[in-house]
């Protein structure tokens, strides 16, 4: 039984790892795209290592926006503490490695790790995971990253397209509940409207003031609450990764 | 402050998150209410973003090839295309419009 567990630990944390390490290609040739230069991109997956976060940071310095990119890849970041005290819980790692445990704390990590059911196995997922990604990651990133280079103009390759695709990619398997999609319909609507007039990267901070407002306020909410703390829906337990 | 800054600042703050996860009390995000508000500050960010990217440019609103790309990509989603498969699916139709169909 046990052997069982574990294995399934292993292959499910595998496959995660293979289909997340791909589009480190994408975040790699977006960031050259963006005005990024090689070692830049690359300390972003080395160091900050979150895949929205990086997104967030690139697409805002692109914008033409300073520090409000670092204020989108920080508020982007927040779930990962959420995740963090969890997996504090359940994968109760050794002194020495919990700042290794913290930094690959992602949402594929917690995810493969929740999905399992047996401590032992959870914490082989957690680790396949988080490790491997981290690996594939940079990996793919100093790929697309090196791509990025020969490519030339972004637009002629569609690659702002990408960007915007990409979002829409790590949104869409949060809006299952009717409030989360009343919260995303609401923030864009709100972020587009403030684009003439506020300055560069901050429409996206200011309509994230929606999600805090009724995430405090629970409107459009559920009576009853379902484990919001899902990293990435159900569709990360399914074997569907973005 | 140059890109550089930025960029470490960025990755610091977002390291020291993660870290914050594993040393704070679990008790203290452990209710429904700052779980519900992390959760949509996320999907909020990630909206607001999907809006400026596909939207934005110069000095205000630009509507171009972005914008059947990303519906392209919204479906793609949709049928669960694996991440990788969508957003090449944008490029490719963004890419594309621009070449034969005149867009911008």
């Amino acid at each position: 039984m046990q052997t069982d567990a574990v294995g399934r630990a292993w292959r499910e944390g595998v496959s995660v790892v293979v289909a997340t390490s791909a589009y480190g290609l994408s975040f790699g040739a977006l960031s050259i795209a963006s005005g990024l230069d090689l070692w830049q991109t690359m300390v972003l997956s080395l160091l900050m290592f979150s895949g929205g976060s990086q997104f967030a940071f690139i697409g805002v310095i692109a914008a033409g926006g300073g520090i409000a990119g670092v204020a989108s890849a920080g508020m982007l970041g927040l779930r990962n503490a959420l995740y963090g005290m969890s997996m504090r819980r359940v994968v109760q790692p050794r002194p020495m490695l919990m700042p290794l445990a913290a930094h690959v704390t992602i949402d594929e990590s917690t995810a493969v790790a929740l999905a399992q059911s047996q401590p032992k196995a959870q914490r082989i997922g957690f680790w396949v995971t988080g490790v491997g990604i981290f690996v594939g990651w940079n990996l793919a990133t100093l790929a697309g990253a090196l791509l990025g280079d020969l490519l030339g103009d972004p637009k002629q390759w569609g690659l702002d397209a990408a960007a915007a695709a990409a979002f829409v990619g790590l949104l869409w398997p949060r809006l299952k509940a009717r409030q989360a999609i009343a919260v995303a319909a609401a923030s864009a609507a709100l972020a587009a409207a403030l684009l003439p007039v506020a300055p560069s990267g901050t429409p996206v901070i200011l309509a994230a003031v929606v999600g805090v407002v009724v995430g405090l306020t629970n409107w459009f909410g559920p009576k009853h609450e379902s484990d919001l703390a899902d990293p990435g829906g159900p569709e990360h337990r399914e074997g569907q990764h973005a | 402050m140059t890109l550089w800054h930025l960029i470490l600042l960025a990755s610091i703050a977002v390291l020291a998150i993660k870290l914050l996860g594993y040393a704070v009390p679990p008790r203290l995000f452990d209710q429904p209410r700052p779980r519900r508000t992390l959760e949509l500050l996320t999907v909020s960010l990630l909206a607001g973003l999907v809006a400026v990217q596909t939207l934005g440019g110069g000095e205000g609103i630009v509507l171009d090839a972005r914008i059947p790309a990303v519906l392209v990509a919204a479906g793609l989603f949709a049928v669960r295309a694996p991440f990788i498969v969508a957003v090449a699916a944008a490029a490719a139709v963004a890419a594309l419009l621009r070449q034969f169909a005149g867009f911008s």
